[in-house]
């Protein structure tokens, strides 16, 4: 059975320049027609590439020596916007999938949704997250390390001091990011819970 | 020191403190559209769990629904294979289902509170970042994604932390011609478009104790645009006539009984607030954003910012939002042709929306200007029948706009109704992003729904207050 501790998440990078990438950006909306969630991976920021691709340049997603990124580099408030699940979902599901998050803010829908599925997203300053993303464009087979116990980033020599709200790292670290275990734990606290509230039964005395 | 809202309902829907720190938060109100639940349902299948309440969740169509033809089959095969995966799932798991038949279906954040279901002192969520609409009732109300969907079908709770609380206050008097969406959109332009990460807005002052419902919604739901999960306003004599007589309304003996817990949780007097910002009414111009967030706005008649003007840090994203819209620095936003005008969305497809639309067309007889595709999308069927019967409708289509049936439709692109090239579209709706409204190099100008049909009956961006001689 898969490890669903999450404590160090290692892989070769990916940086995205940018900031506020809202999650249309992410997967445009025309790709949430579906009721489950495969094949989105290749569709991730597919109107940013093919952009790119018609002036010229080239998307880093569309770069052939990225394809075994696992820890994604980005700037602030990234994944802001619509709350789609599919935004993480198609970075999980792209090329061998995106397992964490290195950016100098999230927005809070996006983090949540992050967490729920194991993937960290922590926070880290401007400076350095310049700086991981200088020896992470440099080298494509670098490998980042996202360290939630010890709260680094680190790739070859560099290794900067990243956070994550304190909730969130203990779900990470203890496996218990999916949290409808807990949730249907507490079946009875919220059974009670229900009559402290007038309206729960439509107002019905 | 008092509570803020935001604390009293938060405690009172505290089941218990998690492992985690995090608290299982019970949920008064679930809201369920067609795009974010189907993965949920079938996480549910998976698992063998049942819908724990199903009598406090309901369910609706509105991002895929076409607003032209919505004769079943639908002709797009993945829309119609969605609603029929939420028919399914609404039978077999217990939900209502306020479908196109029921003469209630429309947009979420529309319909929530036009039937009544959506009141004070609830904790509301849908798979929908702007589920923050709902807090206009004095609701804490926050999107969530498709794995919290399932949390909240199987349990009822969810795990969250609490925010802090930054109350808004505007005060004075708003000018003629501004309205609710412009105050919204000049204080996501003050406070940017991540100053509400981490924070719930409380909207106060003497200009949101005088907007109507419908307009403090404008304001809730675009709190998510300023990064805030939810933002509300305190409930009063303004939220209980509104409520009064709705089908999910308290009546009888349960008015009385509801009206006592509802003035129960208001903020206290001498509340707590993390933070406390202070706008002037009068300082508030129409508002037209420019670029690709919707913190890149500015009033009508302004210029456009010159990058220089923005912090450093800001400058690569102000250039590429030039790029992105083809404007220039520096020159105006007014003149600027326009190829489609849309009015409707959860942000702006209330009746009052488009009263006041009807009324300034009425009065001016002016006309739709040639090539422009103007839009008319009531945001529930029940919006759009109040229309008819005032004759809305046809104050519309005389003026040169399509009057549409109910649904998201351009406000994002999970219909046919779309921006095709690099069309240029004054909208009432919500987000600027590139390729947000179906054309991946399209072009949006978020402003009032007065301010879109100005731009429609121009032909190009304009002062609604000149069009129209809104006097000063």
């Amino acid at each position: 059975m898969e490890d669903v501790k999450r404590i160090v998440i290692s892989g070769p990078g990916i940086a995205l320049d940018g900031s506020d990438i809202d999650t249309d950006r992410i997967i445009p909306a025309r790709y949430l027609r579906c009721v489950t969630f495969d094949g989105l991976g290749a569709h991730a920021f597919e109107d940013d590439r093919q952009q790119l691709k018609d002036a010229g340049g080239r998307h880093v997603f569309d770069d052939p020596t990225r394809s075994e990124a696992r820890v994604l580099l980005v700037d602030r408030n990234f994944g802001c916007g619509s709350s789609r699940e599919h935004a993480p979902q198609a970075l999980s599901r792209w090329q061998r999938g995106i397992a964490a998050v290195v950016g100098e803010s999230f927005a809070e829908i996006f983090f949540g949704n992050c967490v729920a599925l194991g993937i960290p997203c922590v926070t880290a300053s401007g400076a350095d997250i310049k700086r991981l993303k200088e020896v992470v464009n440099a080298d494509p087979k670098l490998v980042v390390s996202v360290d939630l116990e010890r709260l680094k980033a680190e790739a070859g020599a560099v290794s900067i001091d990243v956070k994550i709200p304190d909730g969130a790292r203990k779900q990470l670290l203890s496996g218990r990011w999916d949290s409808s275990t807990e949730l249907l734990d507490g079946t009875a606290a919220t059974a009670e819970r229900t009559k402290a509230l007038p309206y729960f039964a439509h107002w019905r005395a | 020191m008092g509570k803020n809202l935001y604390d009293k309902v938060f405690d009172l829907h505290a089941v218990r403190k998690l492992d985690s720190g995090q608290y299982q938060l019970l949920m008064g109100l679930h809201l369920v559209h067609e795009v974010t639940s189907p993965q949920a349902f079938a996480m549910l299948r998976e698992r063998n769990l049942r819908v724990a309440y199903p009598e406090r969740t309901f369910a609706t169509c509105d991002h895929i629904i076409p607003t032209h033809n919505q004769l079943r089959p639908f002709k797009d095969d993945l829309a119609e294979q969605m609603l029929i995966e939420l028919e399914k799932n609404c039978a077999e798991f217990g939900v209502r289902y306020l479908s196109p038949k029921s003469g209630e279906q429309g947009i979420v954040h529309v319909i929530g509170p036009e039937l009544g279901l959506t009141q004070p002192g609830m904790t509301v969520c849908c798979g929908d970042s702007h589920t923050s609409t709902h807090g206009a009732f004095g609701a804490i109300a926050f999107g969530i994604g498709t794995t919290q969907v399932r949390d909240v079908l199987a349990t009822q709770t969810l795990a969250m932390d609490k925010l802090k609380v930054r109350r808004i206050e505007v005060n004075g008097q708003l000018r003629p011609g501004v309205y609710a969406k412009d105050v919204v959109l000049y204080v996501i332009h003050q406070l940017g478009v991540q100053g509400g990460v981490g924070y719930a807005y409380e909207f106060g002052g003497d200009v949101f104790d005088r907007f109507s419902m419908e307009e403090r919604m404008t304001v809730c739901n675009m709190s998510i645009e300023g990064g805030a999960r939810c933002g509300y306003v305190n409930p009063d004599a303004t939220t209980y006539e509104y409520l009064r007589g709705r089908e999910f309304a308290p009546a009888g003996a349960a008015w009385e009984r509801a009206v006592a817990y509802w003035d129960s949780i208001r903020s206290d007097a001498d509340a707590h607030y993390d933070d406390v910002v202070r706008f002037r009414a009068e300082d508030i111009e129409p508002m037209v954003t420019w670029g690709i967030t919707p913190a890149q706005s500015t009033a009508v008649n302004a210029p456009l910012p010159a990058s220089e003007s923005f912090p450093s840090q800001d400058r690569a994203l102000i250039e590429e939002a030039y790029q992105y819209m083809g404007f220039k620095q520096s020159a105006p936003l007014k003149g600027q042709k326009i190829d489609v005008a849309f009015i409707g969305s959860c942000t702006n497809g209330r009746f009052s929306d488009f009263e006041e639309v009807a009324k300034y067309l009425q009065k001016s007889g002016k006309q739709v200007q040639a090539g422009v595709r103007a839009l008319v999308v009531p945001g529930s069927q029940k919006v759009r029948e109040r229309l008819i019967e005032a004759g809305y409708d046809k104050v519309f289509t005389a003026a040169g706009f399509e009057f549409r049936e109910a649904g998201c439709s351009m406000c994002l692109a999970m219909n046919p109704d779309k921006l095709v090239g690099r069309e240029l579209c004054a909208s009432s709706s919500n987000r600027n992003f590139k390729g947000r409204q179906g054309s991946p190099t399209g072009r949006t100008l978020l402003m009032s729904p007065v301010m879109v049909a100005a731009a429609a009956v121009s032909g190009s961006v304009a002062d609604a207050r000149e069009v129209f001689a809104i006097q000063n």
